[in-house]
Parts: C-alpha cells; structure tokens; sequence
C-alpha cells in the first residue's frame, strides 16, 4: 500500500483493541459488559488475519479465517447473551458477582 | 498521503469507541459506543482490500450482533447503575496484568522481522474467497453450519421460559 502504512502499523492497532477488550473483560462486573469486551478482542484478532493475509501476497487463507471468526463471535453473542436473560430471569440482576450460588 | 490520513482517522474512531467501551460508567454509553469500533473495524478491513469480509461484518457485527447486544441491555431493567470495578479483578490489578500482556506483545511486534511481500494488490476477493470455502475448507464449512444449528436450538432451549407446573 502507498502512503508508508506498514504492517505493523496494523499490528499495533490491533494490539491496542486487544488491551481495550481484555481490560473491559477484567474490570466489567456486568456480564453484557464482558460480552462486548469479547466483541472487541475478536475484532483485533480478525483485523490481525487480515494484515497478514493481505502484506503476506493477497491469499486468501487469512480471509477465510476471518470469516469463520465471524460466524463463531455470532454463535458466541446468541448463547452469551441467551445465558445472561436466562440469569437475569432467576437472580434479577446480571452482576457477575452475585451469582454465586454454587461457590459454597 | 491520503492512504496514511484515512488509516489514522479510521484508526482514530476505533480507538475512540473501544476506550469509550472500556471506560464509561454507563452500559448503555458503551453499547453505543460499540457501534463505532465496529464501523471503524469495517473501513480499516476495506483498507486491507478485503471487501466481502467487510461486508460480512457489517452485517453480522452491525446488524446482528450489536442489535441483539443492544436488546439484551433494553431487557434488563436496572443495569445501567453497575460500577465498573470488580470484586474478583479489581482496577489495579487489571491495569497490571494488560500492561504486562500488551508490553509482551508490543515487544514481540517491534522485534519480529515479518516476512512480506514485496507487491501488495488489492484485487476483488469474492470469487477466490467463494472457490476456498467450496473447494479446500469445505469441511470446515458444512462443520459451521452444523456449529450455528446448535447454537440456534441451545439459545431457544436455554432462554425459553419454562411453565411452572
């Protein structure tokens, strides 16, 4: 590509939706909360296939992957989210710290 | 130029919406903060000539996913008021552990002499990306499918609501 964006200029970004996402995954007690820091930590790996598929010669294995990762973050969203209605039916909230019941 | 201006901006809203996720006190803020990551995402993917799967995750991240995201918040009444700190993970703590986590990596990506290409093309994807889903990763294929049928039958039996006898 023209301009001087390099391949780690992609990296880099992608690095920085990465800490983002695993930081809202740590710090979210709201299980919505950790599902979007998910969100965001899928999307920086997606972003990471695609740098590499296309600084790599244009194949098209990293799309692909991408791709699937997609399809899987879908699948994860409607169970994840499946899961925590079905928590908010029994506890009345979605704080992950109050469902402890099996913790003895 | 204007390839570097275009990536910074898109670079720019990215980043901007993902703080926004991480750091606002209020859910829903952040949900629709969401949307910009993922608007983001999509141009930096159309940045890397990679059209269908741009086009994949408008419709599935935009579409789908942040508008399911978006009813659940709706549905659950009284979330809007949770902090953000955690009793498992507190705020210290996590800052330590994604510090170590990004220094690592960052280290890895500054120090790694990647293999590139020489010539970059940016040419039209679907035909090819169509040709390797029917013919090399056909199996992985019919596999995802099989994967979101389960995944459609255990969201419907996990958030049904059972009648009390």
């Amino acid at each position: 590509m023209g301009g001087g964006i390099t391949l780690n200029h992609f990296l880099v970004l992608s690095l920085v939706i990465f800490s983002l996402g695993l930081f809202t995954v740590l710090t979210r007690r709201n299980a919505i909360g950790i599902l979007m820091g998910v969100e965001l930590i899928l999307n920086s790996a997606n972003i990471n296939y695609l740098a590499f598929a296309f600084y790599g010669g244009g194949k098209y294995d990293g799309q692909i992957f991408a791709i699937f990762v997609i399809m899987l973050a879908a699948a994860e969203a409607v169970i994840g989210l499946a899961v925590v209605l079905a928590i908010y039916q029994n506890f009345k909230t979605i704080d992950v710290g109050a469902t402890e019941t099996l913790s003895g | 130029m204007i390839a570097q201006a275009i990536f910074y901006a898109l670079a720019a809203l990215t980043v901007g919406s993902a703080l926004m996720v991480a750091f606002s006190r209020n859910i829903v803020y952040s949900t629709f903060a969401l949307l910009g990551a993922f608007m983001g995402v999509v141009g930096i993917y159309i940045l890397l000539a990679a059209d269908f799967v741009a086009m994949v995750q408008l419709l599935v991240y935009v579409g789908g996913i942040l508008v399911l995201t978006i009813f659940a918040v709706m549905l659950t009444a009284g979330i809007a008021d949770v902090t953000v700190s955690n009793r498992a993970v507190g705020t210290p703590s996590a800052i330590v552990t994604v510090g170590i986590a990004t220094s690592v990596m960052l280290y890895a990506v500054m120090r790694t002499p990647w293999h590139v290409a020489t010539t970059v093309t940016a040419l039209p994807t679907t035909y090819g990306i169509g040709n390797a889903f029917l013919g090399d990763y056909v199996l992985p294929f019919e596999v995802a499918s099989l994967v979101l049928l389960a995944a459609l039958i255990g969201a419907i039996v996990i958030s049904r609501h059972e009648a009390k006898e």
